[in-house]
């Protein structure tokens, strides 16, 4: 994904043959803050990816007796010493006027983190089977393994939880932008390139879908779904009512590029030499608008992973035992189980992270985009 | 002038039509019916209820016409200016409808003005401190404004305010106001509650606003018109404020047309968080229950709503920009 930067020396005379996706990449590279965010989508990416072996426990394992344990956030010092990084056990103590359960952290068990240890049993990427995990706590008695972003109200490890509902928030995303996209270009492009009677119809349609208040329609949508579904189906239903009124943005965007393009004069060109429709769309065209297309898809798919977690946390959109950031918050509905185990919460900072980072990785490549920027 | 907006309430009409078709087919696509959820919920309850009884309350409710005669009543009602009868609540849905409405209208409003009044001046100011530390702390904080869920916010609020400072702020009334008739007192009660919902409604509406006013502003900052008024010697302020600042929040009205959308939506999720009495929770309540003719209605008047905030910003525009008025002649 990263070209090697062009040497020091013919920068100057490179400048003048670079294709227009490397030169988007040099105006790209300027923004550094962009840049970063590029490396946390990136890492959040390989999160989605695997998120077995990032998990320190087996997303689904229930255990009455360990819920709502607070966070064993890492410690670094011990004793006032700077340490290898070790969380501490906890102990639950019955209140006995309210009979809630008290966590308390035990100072005299330490368990040390440890690095690619052996876990539960799983298949990488869905192939190969293994049971190394990234983090965990190999020399735990069994049932106290410890929970680093604790545990909720089935007693299932938040963290873990939080892993493999990265890989079902960020692909809604993803595959709903994908058909958005492809729905965008066709009809947009449609529009743009024939105009007349088809680009009429295209643009009212766009315009009825537009004035539709998204939430209301997406709710009605989503409760229509049959509850008997099985997980799968309803994760793509999903994917497929959010892609339903978010391609108008991009069949906007891709019509407007085609109409200012089709008067330019490569294109006028390209036709008087008798190039066929299909070359001036595809090699021609195309190429000088993709960079951003890249960059209102960029911006798209964090206001789709927004669109996911708000239906699953009315309980309209993905359901347990699915498990995404929309579905996780759901467990912090309301005041009561927010005050509860405010770590439930946890979730929504994973949320605004990925869809900050997204956002301003796409303003960068925006940027970068137009070759009119200074 | 007049043509323009004559040709825009002309659309209406017709755009109507198509949403109520659009609410219906929505409201009629979950398998089954009211009546289908209203036994099995009996069922659940260990009551349980004989054939001709359904029969007569599906006939008394309509639900054994054809579809394309359900619309039909369904429309000419609304047409007669009946919206009809939940089935869930066995009342009028004017009666279950009105008030939340008007709530729901409220906050919608109180959220717009606030957006403004706060997202202006951000714009201004970060737009004439360009690249100073103040523009970066907006930039910084538009960005998470953009990306923080609005329930998540509102979670965060209620819990700080609980946590903190003990205090309990769901709702839009005290227990003493929430069932009481309107009065002075209530209303003042309502003021009193609606600010928090306000402020976490319209957050990621006042970064976004706040951005394009930055944007236009730096635009019409180095045109001419404004070298020439610094050149004559308007004190600098003057200068923004009564020049390019006026061109630059011209298109903040344009945005209204999606801005009260994404503010009817958005209301819809705080509501549900915070346990506003808004229209909100009873359109999820009656789509979980199917109770199919209040969501439908509900999400028609949503529809409404949103072609009326398109027309009044379509008519601002028009107002402001001579070129848009022109476009009708």
């Amino acid at each position: 994904m990263i070209a090697p930067p062009p040497a020091k020396g013919d920068a100057g005379s490179a400048v003048y043959v670079a294709p227009a996706w490397k030169m988007t990449w040099w105006r790209f590279r300027r923004h550094k803050l962009a840049l970063v965010c590029l490396w946390v989508v990136g890492f959040i990416t390989l999160i989605a990816l695997m998120p077995e072996f990032f998990a320190t426990q087996d997303p689904f394992a229930t255990s009455a007796r360990r819920a709502y344990i607070p966070p064993q956030t890492l410690q670094l010092t011990h004793e006032g010493r700077l340490t290898w990084p070790f969380v501490y056990g906890v102990e639950g103590q019955r209140d006995p006027r309210t009979l809630r359960m008290e966590w308390v952290a035990d100072q005299e068990t330490r368990y040390p983190l440890q690095l690619f240890v052996r876990g539960f049993p799983y298949r990488l990427f869905g192939l190969i089977p293994t049971d190394r995990h990234l983090l965990g706590f190999a020399d735990t008695p069994p049932g106290a393994t410890p929970n680093l972003l604790g545990t909720d109200r089935l007693g299932r490890d938040q963290w873990s939880r939080l892993m493999y509902g990265t890989r079902i928030s960020l692909s809604i995303g993803l595959v709903a932008v994908a058909i958005s996209t492809v729905l965008g270009i066709l009809l947009g492009g449609i529009s743009g390139y024939y105009g007349g009677l088809t680009d009429n119809l295209i643009q009212r349609l766009i315009e009825l879908l537009q004035a539709l208040p998204p939430i209301p329609i997406w709710l009605a949508l989503s409760a229509a779904l049959p509850r008997t579904w099985p997980v799968t189906w309803v994760y793509f239903a999903i994917t497929v009512i959010l892609a339903l009124l978010g391609w108008t943005r991009l069949a906007r965007e891709v019509r407007g590029r085609f109409l200012s393009l089709r008067e330019e004069d490569f294109v006028v060109a390209a036709r008087l030499v008798g190039a066929s429709q299909g070359r001036i769309i595809f090699s021609h065209m195309v190429p000088s608008f993709t960079s951003h297309i890249i960059a209102a898809v960029t911006l798209a798919i964090p206001l789709m992973i927004l669109n996911e977690t708000f239906l699953s946390f009315l309980g309209l959109g993905l359901r347990p035992p699915a498990i995404s950031w929309g579905v996780l918050l759901q467990e912090a509905q309301n005041l009561q189980s927010v005050v509860n185990a405010p770590w439930l919460l946890i979730p929504g900072l994973f949320v605004i992270v990925t869809v900050l980072t997204l956002n301003i990785l796409g303003d960068g490549l925006r940027d970068a985009a137009d070759p009119y920027s200074s | 002038m007049h043509w323009f907006i004559l040709k825009r309430l002309l659309i209406i009409p017709f755009l109507l039509l198509i949403f109520s078709v659009i609410s219906f087919v929505l409201i009629q696509a979950p398998p089954g019916d009211f009546l289908t959820s209203y036994i099995a919920e009996l069922a659940q309850g260990g009551t349980t209820i004989d054939q001709a009884q359904i029969d007569a309350l599906r006939r008394q409710y309509g639900l054994d016409r054809p579809i394309y005669m359900q619309y039909l009543l369904w429309v000419g009602n609304l047409l007669q200016g009946d919206l009809g009868v939940s089935l869930e609540w066995r009342r009028a849905n004017v009666e279950l409808i009105g008030e939340r409405l008007v709530l729901t209208l409220a906050l919608t409003t109180a959220s717009l003005i606030f957006t403004w009044a706060v997202a202006i001046p951000i714009g201004i100011l970060s737009a004439t401190r360009q690249y100073s530390a103040l523009d970066y702390v907006f930039t910084v904080l538009n960005y998470i404004g953009l990306a923080t869920p609005n329930f998540l916010l509102a979670l965060v609020l209620m819990w700080i305010a609980f946590d903190r400072f003990g205090m309990t702020v769901t709702g839009l009334f005290s227990p003493e106001y929430a069932q009481a008739p309107w009065s002075w007192g209530r209303f003042v009660n309502l003021l009193q509650h609606l600010w928090l919902p306000m402020i976490v409604l319209g957050v990621a509406g006042t970064a976004q606003i706040a951005r394009v006013v930055r944007a236009n502003l730096l635009d019409e900052l180095g045109k001419p018109y404004s070298e020439m008024a610094r050149a004559k010697g308007l004190p600098e302020w003057k200068l923004v404020l009564k020049y390019p600042t006026r061109v630059a929040i011209a298109p903040v009205i344009s945005t209204l047309g999606w801005y009260v959308p994404q503010l009817l939506s958005g209301g819809l999720v705080v509501s549900v968080v915070m346990s506003l009495p808004t229209i909100g929770p009873l359109l999820l309540r009656a789509l979980i229950g199917q109770d199919m003719y209040l969501a439908g209605t509900i999400i028609l008047i949503f529809c409404v709503l949103t072609v009326i905030g398109t027309l009044i910003s379509d008519i601002l525009l028009a107002l402001l920009d001579p070129r848009i008025r022109m476009e009708g002649n």
